[in-house]
């Protein structure tokens, strides 16, 4: 049985749209954001709003592809229809947009986006290890400060880094808190209910109002535990999806999977734990602290990306899991490529099933997916029952 | 008792009856508009052949993409679990299963106990089916089933593209370039073989290896691939009922 908030969570959609035109009249600043590298404590602290801004929605490609190629990631489309479209509140109430280098396709897509709004760029290193990286990295990060200090003419102290450093960290360990009900055997949480959880967290105006709702929901499900109420039964195959990170609008594989009986307990990517797992160090200098933990993010434009098979290892044990998939969104190279390293570490090292599930946001191969995964999960059932 | 397996693909049904020990019956029909329709005629045609009733039947178990349109199966499992099945029944050193039809491709590991281990599909595109030689047959204005002897012992042509638009072209300005309808065709039965091996090759090449699908029955194809992957390839024309005897063991 879905417990009662998750209406209210789902509500958070409407209320949100309403919210961010609301404080856009009182004056309130509004910072876009397009990926779990932005540090939105940076612009908490300049008394702005952060919302997520990753498009996940099939509607605005077509748009979009007037001007982009049309073997691009879906992603990276979507996200530019919207903004050339005007379709998404969040998008039109953005006063500034700040963007990453992080693949490819996103960068040379942001130049284009970058001439509809003012945009910050930070410069990503390319990859996670080394003082030099981190070097890097904390200067973008006081470049990204003084960006929003100067747009907004605001001072950020550190002070105000700090306050938004508890506010984000209380939210992590809320979200964090939610994602792990599901190690418990049956899950009590269907994986669609928690991608939404978990994705509508990024429109959240009232950060603190959004935190509210999750502990509610939190405490219901405990109540849920206890009373024996779960979303699927102890047979369910368990999955832990890996990969590209997707929303409402993009669901598709995580809908086909628990429709064809799966129970999804583990969401390793972006949507879900990626960005959960470090906090954020509230006793170190807090441009250090948000350096150390934006860049730990497990993300495959990363070389190496061999924490992302850490997190996947841990999730794996934690979560019970029968079987990974990897979701990966077409034209997304990073992402494709380390597909063969995560299936020879799922495969040898966990010893566990594997699928790599390659596609877009357009429902038209939404039946060969399905057979897919029927098979992978008659494939699981063989080896349970073997 | 007897069990029943039911595969009903996008061109053929097909249908067995299997008593816990070998296949005793099969019945084939063209799919036709009505999957319902024609897996129950096949069920009928395959219980007047043995003389047995619907109460003789312990299960039916059905497959293909027309599984979820048969109301009386007990169960349904999808093609993939029962070619593993099928092609362990046929022999149970086979460890690869390669199935290549008119609109897909796809290459099954098989575990020591017939179970999948693995699979790979490609259904997104026509390159390395057999919808892809059809076209490349009108093109050289020749039967799909000729290409196989018009291959034989010719230099191949080369041909780069597997995208069926942009190796359709690629034919036609060979044709006009004068190049030998056989060194195309060798071309051709190449590029579908390199598709192929690169597919197997992902899941890891084992002893033995069966081919089913219609692209099977192209012998110059099979002999390539076999020369290619370094082992001995299989064939049968049983191959077609491979998914329907998976069907029948799983449901015994
Ligand atoms: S997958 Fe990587 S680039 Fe995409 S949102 Fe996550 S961290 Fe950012
Ligand atoms: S899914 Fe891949 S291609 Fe798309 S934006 Fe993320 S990293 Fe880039």
């Amino acid at each position: 049985m879905r417990p009662k908030v998750m209406e209210e969570v789902e509500g958070l959609r409407g209320v949100n749209s309403v919210k961010i035109k609301e404080a856009h009249e009182e004056g309130k600043k509004v910072v876009g954001m397009y990926c779990v590298f932005s540090p939105q404590e940076i612009a908490l602290a300049a008394d702005a709003i952060s919302v997520t801004l990753c498009g996940t929605a099939q509607a605005p490609i077509e748009d979009a592809e007037k001007e982009l190629p049309r073997n691009l990631c879906p992603l990276i489309k979507s996200s530019y229809g919207f903004a050339i479209t005007d379709k998404c509140p969040y998008f039109y109430f953005s006063d500034v947009l700040l963007a990453e280098t992080t693949c490819d396709g996103k960068k040379k897509m942001y130049e284009l986006m970058s001439k509809i709004k003012p945009m910050h760029v930070m410069n990503l290193p390319q990859t996670a290890q080394g003082d030099e990286a981190l070097n890097i990295w904390k200067n973008e990060m006081v470049n990204f400060k003084e960006f929003l200090e100067e747009k907004f003419e605001v001072e950020i102290t550190d002070e105000k880094l700090t306050d938004a450093i508890k506010l984000m960290n209380k939210e992590r360990i809320a979200m964090k808190k939610l994602h792990k009900l599901n190690a418990h055997k049956p899950a009590p949480l269907t994986g669609m209910d928690m991608m939404l959880a978990q994705w509508l967290k990024g429109f959240n105006v009232d950060k603190e109002a959004g935190i509210e709702i999750i502990e509610r929901l939190i405490s219901e499900t405990e109540e849920n535990i206890k009373k024996g109420i779960f979303a699927f039964d102890e047979t369910a195959p368990r999955i832990l999806l890996t990969g590209c990170p997707i929303g409402s609008g993009s669901e598709k594989t995580l809908r086909i999977l628990e429709e064809s009986g799966a129970s999804v307990v583990a969401l390793e990517n972006c949507t879900g734990y990626k960005g959960l797992d470090v906090l954020v160090d509230e006793t170190k200098d807090p441009i250090t602290a948000l350096s150390e933990k934006y860049l730990s993010t497990p993300c495959s434009c990363m070389t190496n990306n061999n924490s992302r098979l850490d997190l996947i290892k841990r999730l794996a044990d934690e979560y019970e899991v029968d079987g990974v998939v990897d979701l990966t969104w077409q034209a997304c190279h990073t992402y494709n490529i380390e597909s063969f390293t995560v299936r020879n570490f799922v495969k040898d090292e966990l010893n566990l099933p594997f699928l790599q599930v390659e596609t877009d946001y357009s429902d038209s191969d939404a039946g060969q997916i399905k057979v897919r995964v029927e098979a992978f999960l008659e494939t699981i059932g063989s080896t349970v029952t073997a | 008792m007897i069990s029943i397996g039911i595969d009903v693909g996008s061109v053929a049904a097909k249908a067995v009856a299997y008593d816990g020990q070998k296949v005793i019956a099969n019945a084939i029909l063209p799919t036709g508009w009505s999957p319902k329709k024609t897996g129950e005629r096949l069920l009928n045609q395959i219980m007047k052949e043995l003389n047995i009733t619907r109460n003789d039947i312990s299960s039916i178990v059905g497959t293909g993409y027309g599984r979820v349109s048969l109301p009386f199966i007990d169960k349904k499992v999808t093609e993939i679990t029962c070619h593993g099945k099928g092609a362990h029944y046929m022999d149970p050193d086979i460890r690869v299963v390669i199935d290549i039809g008119g609109q897909d491709s796809k290459v099954i590991k098989l575990n020591d106990n017939g179970t999948v281990g693995d699979f790979l599909m490609n259904d997104k595109c026509a390159a390395g089916t057999g919808r892809f030689l059809q076209v490349m047959a009108n093109a050289l204005e020749i039967d799909v089933s000729d290409l196989s002897k018009l291959a034989s012992d010719v230099e191949p042509a080369n041909i780069n593209s597997m995208c069926t638009v942009f190796a359709e072209s690629e034919v036609v300005s060979l044709i006009a370039e004068g190049t030998s309808k056989e060194a195309i065709a060798s071309g051709l039965l190449h590029s579908v073989c390199n598709k192929t091996y690169s597919l197997v090759s992902k899941l890891g090449v084992e002893n033995k290896v069966f081919f089913s699908g219609g692209v099977s029955k192209n012998k110059k194809l099979v002999d390539l691939l076999s020369n290619k992957l370094g082992v001995d390839i299989i064939s049968s024309d049983e191959a077609q009922f491979l998914g329907a005897i998976g069907a029948a063991i799983i449901g015994y």
